[in-house]
Formats: structure tokens, C-alpha cells, sequence
């Protein structure tokens, strides 16, 4: 069976490796893992095709046998149906192109085998989250991405920041997986089972039937369902669990692209939709769904607008576009969700690794007003990525063609039009505003990185670069002077990436131009349901009534993106000022969304200072000031003073200890038995 | 296995050898103590081979009336089959902990490890009463040896506070089991586990055998010996104390408290979730401020042997069989844990964290099992923390839904003191020139921690070997405790107008 070579051919590339270390050497550690993923990929593409002509049915292949505990019992198995063979081609092309980039932007990196042997890692854990046939392996994939991605966001072990962002990443998730736990617990309580279909089969007769939870009682399925969701937020860093996913930016830029952006984060929108049936019983827990997208989706958009650090830029918009995916789960429309989730897959990976193109061209530098007119130096990254950029703003005439993004994002909102419901209507309205700055941040990137005028002279990354590189000091001497004025090359040559680099990044602009057009059909159209074969929930009703919207619905978001990109140009481009006074303008409102609406602040002083606070207290106040002090050292002065002989003892004559207490044992033995 | 006495032979192995090492120079004691703990594991895979799963419940019986109400009764279930295999495979693994830290009246000390081994085998072999009783308090001698002789600077206050924590358990114990036998009238554990106390007695039998098992499990707050007794103990020591002493609180309870007092166990439920619920949010909080490594593994222990206790006091298959799988990861991973402090305090002689940091980089091997055992410790699926954990807590969900949100925050705060724990060895930069000079992992240290990490993975991956040899048993537990069980706080109530619904839903579905 082929997805039993898709799933641990990468496992067994990261032992390799990862054993291998330094023995083996950075080619070997490169070939090894690389080739492992350009396998699964080329095995995933043909079932996911099978899937899309129809000559494919859900199988489920068994592994080995996991815990049997009294009735509960899950077991090592592969599922593969029409939604797990979308995921298993996004993750295997998108790893796949991931770890041939790798070559390139790792190359001087002195810990390569390790840095392949995790994002292999991490491949395998994806798939085993994606072909689950039960709650628990899923919950498996879920904590092993966490755990990859932790090690690859702290992948510079050095970097202080990198260590904390790491550290964040895993416990912020982990309060994500808690809620999991919990769900699990109580799917198995209320079904008995913890298998996938099993529980989704039983899913609609349990509607209407109450539990009890922390002493109250509500409704089965809604409590279910939110608890599972909490696990969806941490891990596709949803509003209030989403602190970590900025600074997991600390990692490689590759890292980014593959675990922060195509694959890791959407696994929350992939379980919505897994479980889909089970969600479509509580209308709460849809609801609740639907309203947490919305809100990220427009939250982290304005967030998105205002941030410097190009990846960050990014990361702030992966964060938003999930939102979208959400909202779209929320109002039932699931093939959107995952349709977007696909085309998102590539035109965001294809933005970080094209990000990642350009910091590597700027010698490390990150932040944007550092960058400009780079258009001309690396023009291959500037045309993928804006393709990239045409994509996720979702450039398309309706009812004609268009970017991926067009079809993707453009059914969501409808969709979410198209629901009726006041849900759906406020998802409708933070969708739109969403798109908005989408278009606006994104072609603020654009504008900032590759227009302009060259501002790389304030850059210490390009100064460091520049110093290393020319040891003529008449040369030197005339580049000091542009230390002080921020505008100026500094005599700084940018160069274009290696080719292992550029071909992602083509490979990825052909996904983000034609991913939309080709699949649409397959994924949000009449006669879906076909496809994916009740692998989720498809409502057939909302595809029309998406068809069904008013014009100016369907015109409402190409509006937005013009709007968004008119603004865009005339702030970066037409006029520079305009920005700063903008800025100047709004005040505190621009430094509370600057500040990233003040959520790590918050969450500082709310629960990292009281945890170390308490810590302390508990130990000097609690096991030492009180448990000791009354226990055993009160008791140890009473004896201290009752007798001179306990004195003795209390100061170190074990062997007495040891003694006394057998003679009394045995002494206490003898009289029972005499008695 | 055709009457050979297999269970004396373990037990008579390492007593001897223990006996011959006291008379022999520093390195015949040693290759003689490895030797022996070899045997024993040797004998030990036998013995697992030879139980037969779904066969009788006690195997290997041996029986010798020694005089009237005393008898040398041995056997063993699948339960103590575990606990054992889990001794005799942590004993070569301490012994070679103590290869070249220990230089000082070696033979002695071998001695008083295989006399510890001996008692240990004798705690989960023993069929009588007294017996048990004999080898459940001797096992502190040695212990406490090990502690007070060859501990660190405060060892005599480490080794006199565990002294006085478990004497008072031990002895209300003592006057209890002498209760029990003189109502009873038999010394026989299997007689006794079937054995209908009245349940007012039960109460009070039942405080008795929890003020010793409490002691010893530990449970909040009578923990405060274990951190001094492991920062003081050497290595060897916390290795055996963590993997094995304190699975001697959890196996009296699953052993004594649960099938001998089912009516005051369930009675006594919920003292034993908030003890289990104070001690996960408190120790693991402690633990995230402690800058000595071995107290912090300490601290960490006390959180996860409370998800021991609250998985016992379950009172079902999962919460019970999770509790096993906890206390069975914990001995490895906490022994594991703590052997990974000794290598690197073997070499710069601190237990001091801020004295360490980026071994990353000058002990990559040693890094990466440090990983694998911290990642164990927080519960990762696919390793042994995982199975246990998540086994214990669906158990407890079942009869309380607050124990078990209070106790899975440990999954969050233990991901964070042991990360924080990881951080600081492991990763920054090298800012001690000492730390940064130290060697990687010799064979020796390999030899000890390659076997630990790969049953760490067989627990967390096909975890089926270990629960297998149980299930009878706990089944067997699990139905003497149904009488008893409370009904849980999360039970399924199923919607009044159903019928009323599925008309609607089956309208729909024709259209």
C-alpha cells in the first residue's frame, strides 16, 4: 500500500538523519529526507487524482495495535478518503518543495542534518495526523507537529528569543490540546468509542441529550464540540490562543512557510471539517465556530497592516486567512473551508519562501523599511511572490477567472452571505473589512520590499554585510556617510537566489495562479458531493444559495481588494508621508493595534508573572514555612527536647534507626503470634 | 515452569551476592553486583515469558508454613509481574550509574543495593501479610544507607525526615494489618482481597494502610521529604527511589486499600481528588521555580504520582489500568530523568542549573536523550508518559469532571517547568567554560540510557505488552469495586422528546 511508504518513508528519513547526525554528513542528511518527500509526493499525487475522477474509495489500512483499556480501545491506522487525500497532496508537495528550498537557504548552516531530520519529522507527524481513523491518533499528529514545530522554532538553540518563542509555541498549544483531552474524554464518555466513524455515525442521535460538566449540565454535542474547537484554536492560532504564532517567526523562514503557513495551522480547520457531522448537530458550537473565525479573521488583518517585520507581516495574515477558513466551517460550508485551506496551502508558502528569498538576498535583514526597490536585483522572487500576492488578494473577474484566492476566498464570503443567519451576516461584514486590508497589507509588502527607493543604508544586517565584504577602506569611507540618511544601497549588491530556491518558489506560482481555476469544480461546486463522498458535510443547498447572492455580494470583494490596493499605492508609492500621518492621526488606537492589541502583555501579567509568583510562594511559604516547619522539624524539636538520647540518634546514627524499627517489628510479630 | 521456585531464586540472588560484596575490594563488589542484577533480569524475562495471560490470577506460588499465622507465601498477578520486570530492569542500570561516582566503601554499598533489590522483588512477591509488611519497611533500610552514607552534604537531615515521614505510616499500618488478621483470621493476601470487612471498620483500616501509602506515594503534603531525600541521595539512589520506591505507595493501594476497603476507598474518593488535584497545580508550580535540577524532577514526580492516585480512585478499567501505565512510564522516565542529571553532575560536580547551558552543542547525544525522556515526562503521544496519562484522566472524567480539568492542567504546567528546565541545560549559550568542556555520552552512560529510551518508545508505541499481563487483574479489581463505584457528575442524560426528533430527522431524510 502506498500510504504506508507516504507516511514512514519520512519517518525513517528523519532517523537517518537524525542518528546519522554528523557521521553521515550534510549531503547524505539532505538527500535522504528530501528524497524521502519527493516519494510521498509523487504516491500522494495519483490517489488524490483517483479521488477526483471518482475511481477511489475510503479505505482505511491498520498498522499495529495501540491501547485496549475495558471498552476503550484505539489502534496505529491509516485513514485515506477524499479529505485526507487533499491534505496528504498539500503537505507531501508542500514539504517536498520545502526541503529542496532548504538546500539553498540552509547551505551555510553549520546543523543541517538535524534541521532535516526535524522537518521530516514533522512530515510524518502531519500525515499521521491526516490519515487518523481515531480521535487519539489524531491527537498523536496533533502534539507531534508540536513538538516539531518546537524544535524547529528553537531550531537556533542559541538565540534567546528563539528558545521563548519555541517554549510559547508548546505550552500556549498545550492549553489548545487540554481542551482535546477533555473532548476526547467526553466523546468517548457519551459514544463509547473513540473511532472516527463510529462516533460521526452516532453523532445525530445524540442531539438534544444533555451532560454534565463541572457540575452543570448542557447540551451533549455543544460541550463536545467547543472542547474539541479549543484544541482547533490552539493550533491554528484562533483569537486568544494565537499569541505564539507571531513569534514562531523565530524560526527558519522555510519553517514558517511549511509548519506556520500550509500545513501545522490549518490542522484545526482539517478536524472541523473531519468532524464535520458532529459539529453540524450543535447549532451553538457552529455558531461559536463561525464567530471566533470572523473575529481572527479581522483582528489579525489590522495587525497585519501595521507590522514591519516582513514575515511578521505574514504570520499575521496566515492568522487571518484561518480565520476565513473557520467562519466558512462555522456557516457550514466545509468544502470551502477546505478549499481555501488547499489554495491557501500554496500561495502562502509560496509568500514565506519568497520572503525568505528576499532576507536571504538582504543579508538576514528582516525588517521592510530596510528593503526597496528590489524589483530589479531579484526578479524572480519579486514576480512569484507577486503572484503570490495576486493570488491571496483575490485578483478574478466573477464568473470569468481568476487567481486562486479569487475562487477560495470569494466562497467563503459568499458562502457566509449565503447562510442567512445573523452569523453569517457577521462573518459576511469582518470578511469583507478582512479582505480589505488583506489586499492592503499585502500590496503594502509588495510595495515596501521591491518599489521605491533602495533604504538598505540604515540596515545593521546590510552595514555588517557590507563591512564583511569589502576590506577597501576607501570604499568603506564612503559608505559612513549613509549611516545617518536611511535611503541608499550602501553599496550593497543584492543577488538573486540559487536555483534549489527559485524552484519552489515557480513550482509554487504555478499553484497559486491555476490552483483556484483547475479544482473549483472538484471542491465547492453542484455535484461535489462526489467528490468528496461524505468524507465531510456538503451542503447542497448553500452551493446555490451562494449562486443565489446579490451582485453586489459578488462584486463586494474584488471591490474591497481595488480599494485595498488603491490605498496601498498611494501610501507606499504615490505618497510616502502619508503612512506616518496616518498613523500620527489615529494615535493610541494605531499603538494598541501596533502592540498587537496588547494580548502578550496581558497574558504576561495575567499568567506567566502569578505562576512564578505562586511557585515561590507555595515552596518558601507553603513546603517549607508551613508543611516543614509544623512536620517534621517541629516534630524533631520536640524530640530534640524530650530526650538527649533522640539527640544522639537525630544526629546520625542510621543504624540504629534501622535496628530499633526491626526489633520492634519483630517484637510486634511475636506478640501477635504468641497472642 | 515445572515447580522451580523462580520468585526465591530472585529473591536469593542479589541477597547473596549482596552478602559476598561486603567482604570483597571495590572492584570485584562491583563486576559481582552487575553480575547479579544481570541474573535477576535474566530471571525476570523468564519469569515474563512464562506467565501465561488468562490463566490462573496467581503464578509462581510458592508456600512454606513457617509457624502458625506467619507464612513465606509467595506469587505473583500481572500487576506485580510489572512492578517487578520494572526493578530487576532499573538495578543494572543503578549499578552502573554507580560505576566511578562511588569510590568510598564500595562493597558496602553494592551490598545494601541488592539487599534492595531483594526487598523489592519481596514487597510485589509477597502472599502474606507480614511478609509483605517485612519487606514493605525493611526496603527503607538500605534506602536510607544509600542516603545517609553516600548522600550529599545535608544528608543526614534528607534521611532522618524520610525516617519520620513513613514511621508513623508504618506503624498505624502495623496495628491495622494485626486487626485484620485477628478478625480475619488468615495472613493470606489473595484471602483478604476477597474478604468482606464490615464497612464501618473498613474506615478506619482503611486511614491506617493510607497513612503509610500516602507517605510513600507521595502524596501532597506529606511530600516534603522526597525533594530533600532526592537531592541528597547519589544518583543510583534517586534513580531506584523515583522508578521503584514510590511505586510501593501505588501498589498498596491497588493491592490493599482498593479491593480490601472497596466501601471506604469510594468513600474516601474525593479526599483523594483534591489531595490529587492540590498536589498537580502546587508541586508543578514549585517545580517551575527551582534552580537545583534534582529537586525539580522531584517536585515533578509528586505532580505525576498524583495522576497515579486520581486514576485509582477512578474506580474503572481505564482509570486503573492508566494509573499502572503512569507509575510503570514514571519509574522509567523519572529514573531516566534523574540518571540524565548524574552524568552531567558526575562531570562538574553541581546540581546548580544556571551552571549549565548550550550542551547542545558540546553533547549532542546526550541532548537529544535528554530530549526524548523530557518529552516522555510531559506526555508526548508515542511515548510511555502519554498511555498512562491519558488512560488515568479519561478515567476520572467518567466520575468527575472537575478533578479531571484541575489535573490536566498538568499537562500545560509540566510542558513548561520541563521545558523551562530543558532550556536552560540544553540550549542558550555556552556561557560556563567548564559546561562547555564536558564530554559527550561515553559507552557506559550509552549503555544505560539507549535501553531506557527505546522501552520509553515500546511503552508509548505498543503499549498492548504491558497492558496485556493486567487486564484480567484490573477487570477482576474493577468488578469487586462496581458495588461500590459512584456515579459520575458527567452522565448522559438522552433528550426527553427523542421520539418526537427522529420522526422530524426521518421526515427530512425522505425528501
Amino acid at each position: 500500500m502506498s500510504i504506508l511508504l507516504i507516511v514512514f518513508l519520512p519517518l525513517l528519513a528523519a532517523i537517518i538523519a537524525g542518528l546519522g547526525n554528523r557521521q553521515l554528513g550534510n549531503l547524505a542528511a539532505r538527500s535522504v529526507t528530501t528524497g524521502a518527500l519527493i516519494i510521498a509526493c509523487a504516491l500522494s499525487w495519483p490517489i488524490f487524482i483517483q479521488f477526483l475522477n471518482g475511481s477511489a474509495e475510503a479505505t482505511v489500512v491498520p498498522v499495529l495495535k495501540w491501547v485496549q483499556s475495558g471498552t476503550m480501545s484505539f489502534d496505529w491506522a491509516l485513514r485515506v478518503d477524499a479529505l485526507t487525500a487533499v491534505m496528504l497532496v498539500v503537505v507531501t508537495t508542500v514539504s517536498a518543495l520545502v526541503h529542496l528550498y532548504s538546500w539553498g537557504y540552509m547551505d551555510e548552516d553549520p546543523d543541517q542534518p538535524r534541521f532535516f531530520a526535524y522537518l521530516s519529522l514533522f512530515t510524518f507527524a502531519m500525515l499521521m495526523l491526516v490519515t487518523a481513523d481515531n480521535l487519539v491518533q489524531m491527537f498523536f499528529g496533533w502534539e507531534g507537529v508540536g513538538l516539531a514545530s518546537y524544535l524547529l522554532i528553537g531550531f537556533w538553540f542559541r538565540k534567546p528569543s528563539a528558545n521563548a518563542a519555541a517554549i510559547k509555541a508548546f505550552v500556549v498549544n498545550r492549553v489548545g490540546d487540554l481542551g482535546f483531552m477533555l473532548g476526547i474524554f467526553g466523546t468517548f464518555l457519551v459514544f463509547g468509542t473513540v473511532s472516527i466513524p463510529e462516533i460521526l455515525a452516532a453523532a445525530p442521535g445524540m442531539a438534544g441529550s444533555t451532560i454534565g460538566f463541572l457540575g452543570y449540565r448542557f447540551d451533549t454535542m455543544t460541550v463536545l464540540c467547543i472542547l474539541l474547537f479549543i484544541g482547533a484554536m490552539g493550533k491554528s492560532a484562533q483569537l486568544g490562543l494565537h499569541t505564539w504564532l507571531p513569534d514562531a517567526m523565530e524560526g527558519p523562514t522555510p519553517v514558517s512557510a511549511l509548519i506556520h503557513a500550509a500545513t501545522m495551522v490549518t490542522a484545526g480547520v482539517f478536524m472541523v471539517c473531519r468532524l464535520s457531522p458532529m459539529f453540524e448537530t450543535s447549532e451553538t458550537a457552529m455558531a461559536f465556530v463561525a464567530v471566533i473565525g470572523a473575529a481572527t479573521c479581522f483582528f489579525a488583518a489590522t495587525i497585519g497592516c501595521t507590522q514591519w517585520d516582513i514575515k511578521r507581516v505574514i504570520a499575521y495574515s496566515t492568522c487571518s486567512q484561518l480565520g476565513y477558513m473557520f467562519f466558512a466551517a462555522g456557516v457550514g460550508a466545509y468544502g470551502a473551508a477546505m478549499f481555501h485551506l488547499f489554495t491557501h496551502a500554496f500561495f502562502k508558502a509560496l509568500l514565506f519562501l519568497g520572503a525568505g528569498s528576499v532576507i536571504h538576498a538582504m543579508h538576514h535583514e528582516q525588517d521592510m523599511r530596510f528593503y526597496g526597490n528590489l524589483r530589479k536585483h531579484i526578479p524572480i522572487t519579486f514576480w512569484t511572490m507577486t503572484a503570490g500576492t495576486l493570488a491571496i488578494t483575490g485578483v478574478g473577474i466573477a464568473g470569468f477567472v481568476g487567481f486562486a484566492g479569487f475562487y477560495s476566498k470569494d466562497a467563503i464570503i459568499e458562502a457566509a452571505f449565503g447562510a442567512g443567519t445573523s452569523v453569517g451576516q457577521f462573518a459576511f461584514w469582518m470578511g469583507i473589512f478582512a479582505a480589505l486590508m488583506t489586499s492592503f497589507y499585502s500590496w503594502r509588502l509588495v510595495f515596501l520590499t521591491f518599489f521605491g527607493e533602495a533604504r538598505w543604508a540604515g540596515s545593521e544586517h546590510i552595514q555588517h554585510a557590507v563591512h564583511h565584504e569589502h576590506e577597501d577602506p576607501s570604499e568603506e569611507a564612503g559608505h559612513d556617510n549613509h549611516v545617518e540618511n536611511p535611503v541608499g544601497t550602501a553599496g550593497y549588491h543584492p543577488h538573486e537566489s540559487p536555483w534549489v530556491m527559485l524552484l519552489p518558489l515557480v513550482v509554487l506560482s504555478l499553484g497559486a495562479v491555476f490552483a483556484g481555476f483547475v479544482f473549483h469544480h472538484s471542491f465547492i461546486s453542484e455535484g461535489t458531493g462526489e467528490f468528496w463522498r461524505g468524507a465531510l458535510v456538503f451542503h447542497e443547498h448553500l452551493i446555490d444559495a451562494m449562486h443565489e447572492v446579490p451582485t453586489w455580494v459578488k462584486w463586494s470583494p474584488f471591490t474591497v481588494m481595488a480599494i485595498g490596493f488603491v490605498i496601498a499605492w498611494y501610501g507606499y508609492i504615490r505618497n510616502t508621508s502619508f503612512p506616518a500621518a496616518a498613523a500620527e492621526q489615529l494615535g493610541p488606537i494605531y499603538t494598541f493595534v501596533y502592540r498587537k492589541w496588547m494580548f502578550d502583555e496581558l497574558y504576561h501579567y495575567l499568567f506567566v508573572v502569578p505562576a512564578f509568583w505562586f511557585g515561590r510562594l507555595f515552596w518558601k511559604q507553603g513546603d517549607v514555612g508551613l508543611i516543614d516547619r509544623f512536620g517534621p522539624n517541629g516534630a524533631a524539636w520536640v524530640v530534640a527536647r524530650g530526650s538527649t538520647y533522640a539527640q544522639k540518634v537525630q544526629s546520625g546514627y542510621l543504624y540504629s534507626y534501622a535496628l530499633v524499627m526491626l526489633l520492634g517489628l519483630v517484637g510486634a510479630i511475636s506478640w501477635v503470634i504468641a497472642g | 515452569m515445572g515447580g522451580f521456585p523462580i520468585l526465591s531464586v530472585m529473591l536469593l540472588v542479589p541477597l547473596a551476592a549482596g552478602l559476598a560484596c561486603l567482604f570483597m575490594d571495590a572492584k570485584s563488589a562491583r563486576m559481582l553486583a552487575l553480575f547479579a542484577t544481570l541474573v535477576d533480569l535474566a530471571l525476570g524475562a523468564v519469569l515474563w515469558a512464562n506467565f501465561d495471560i488468562g490463566g490462573a490470577q496467581w503464578q509462581f506460588t510458592e508456600r512454606a508454613e513457617l509457624f502458625p499465622g506467619f507464612s513465606y507465601a509467595l506469587g505473583i498477578d500481572g500487576i506485580a509481574l510489572l512492578l517487578i520486570m520494572l526493578s530487576v530492569f532499573l538495578m543494572p542500570i543503578c549499578i552502573g550509574a554507580s560505576w566511578r561516582s562511588i569510590d568510598k566503601r564500595v562493597g558496602e554499598y553494592m551490598g545494601a543495593f541488592l539487599l534492595m533489590e531483594t526487598l523489592m522483588i519481596g514487597v510485589f512477591a509477597a502472599q502474606d501479610l507480614f511478609l509483605f509488611y517485612i519487606f514493605f519497611e525493611a526496603g527503607l533500610i538500605p534506602m536510607y544507607l544509600i542516603i545517609g552514607v553516600w548522600g550529599g552534604a545535608d544528608r543526614i537531615y534528607a534521611s532522618y525526615k524520610f525516617f519520620l515521614y513513613t514511621l508513623l505510616g508504618s506503624v498505624l499500618m502495623l496495628i491495622a494489618m494485626l486487626w485484620m488478621v485477628n478478625t480475619a483470621g488468615t495472613t493470606d493476601i489473595p484471602t483478604l482481597m476477597a474478604y468482606d470487612f464490615d464497612p464501618q471498620a473498613q474506615t478506619w483500616l482503611w486511614l491506617a494502610f493510607f497513612a503509610s501509602f500516602a507517605v510513600k506515594m507521595p502524596m501532597w503534603p506529606v511530600h516534603t521529604w522526597l525533594p530533600d531525600a532526592h537531592v541528597q541521595a547519589p544518583t543510583a539512589g534517586s534513580v531506584i527511589l523515583a522508578g521503584v520506591l514510590l511505586k510501593m505507595g501505588g501498589y498498596g493501594f491497588i493491592r490493599f486499600s482498593l479491593p480490601m476497603f472497596p466501601e471506604a476507598s469510594v468513600q474516601f474518593g474525593p479526599l483523594i481528588w483534591g489531595l490529587s488535584m492540590a498536589a498537580v497545580v502546587l508541586t508543578s508550580l514549585i517545580a517551575l521555580v527551582q534552580h537545583d535540577m534534582k529537586k525539580l524532577i522531584a517536585y515533578s514526580s509528586v505532580a505525576h504520582m498524583a495522576i497515579v492516585t486520581i486514576g485509582l480512585f477512578a474506580f474503572n478499567a481505564q482509570g486503573l489500568e492508566g494509573s499502572m501505565m503512569v507509575m510503570l512510564s514514571h519509574g522509567l522516565v523519572s529514573g531516566a530523568l534523574f540518571l540524565c542529571v548524574g552524568i552531567i553532575y558526575d562531570r562538574l560536580h553541581t546540581r546548580e542549573i544556571d551552571r549549565y547551558g548550550g550542551l547542545s552543542i558540546n553533547m549532542p547525544r546526550y541532548a537529544l536523550f535528554f530530549m526524548l525522556f523530557t518529552m516522555a515526562s510531559v506526555g508526548l503521544p508515542g511515548t510511555s508518559g502519554f498511555v498512562g496519562e491519558f488512560l488515568s484522566l479519561a478515567g476520572i472524567y467518567q466520575v468527575s469532571t472537575w478533578t479531571t480539568l484541575v489535573c490536566a492542567t498538568g499537562i500545560i504546567l509540566g510542558a513548561a517547568y520541563m521545558l523551562y528546565l530543558y532550556r536552560r541545560v540544553a540550549f542558550g549559550d555556552q556561557k560556563n567554560a567548564d559546561a562547555a568542556a564536558m564530554a559527550d555520552l561515553d559507552a557506559r552512560e550509552l549503555l544505560m540510557v539507549v535501553p531506557l529510551g527505546l522501552a520509553v518508545l515500546w511503552m508509548g508505541v505498543y503499549p498492548e505488552s504491558f497492558l496485556a499481563p493486567m487486564r484480567a487483574d484490573i477487570a477482576a479489581l474493577e468488578a469487586r469495586l462496581a458495588r461500590a463505584a459512584p456515579e459520575g457528575d458527567s452522565r448522559l442524560a438522552m433528550a426527553k422528546e427523542k421520539p418526537a426528533q427522529e420522526e422530524h430527522a426521518a421526515h427530512e431524510g425522505a425528501h
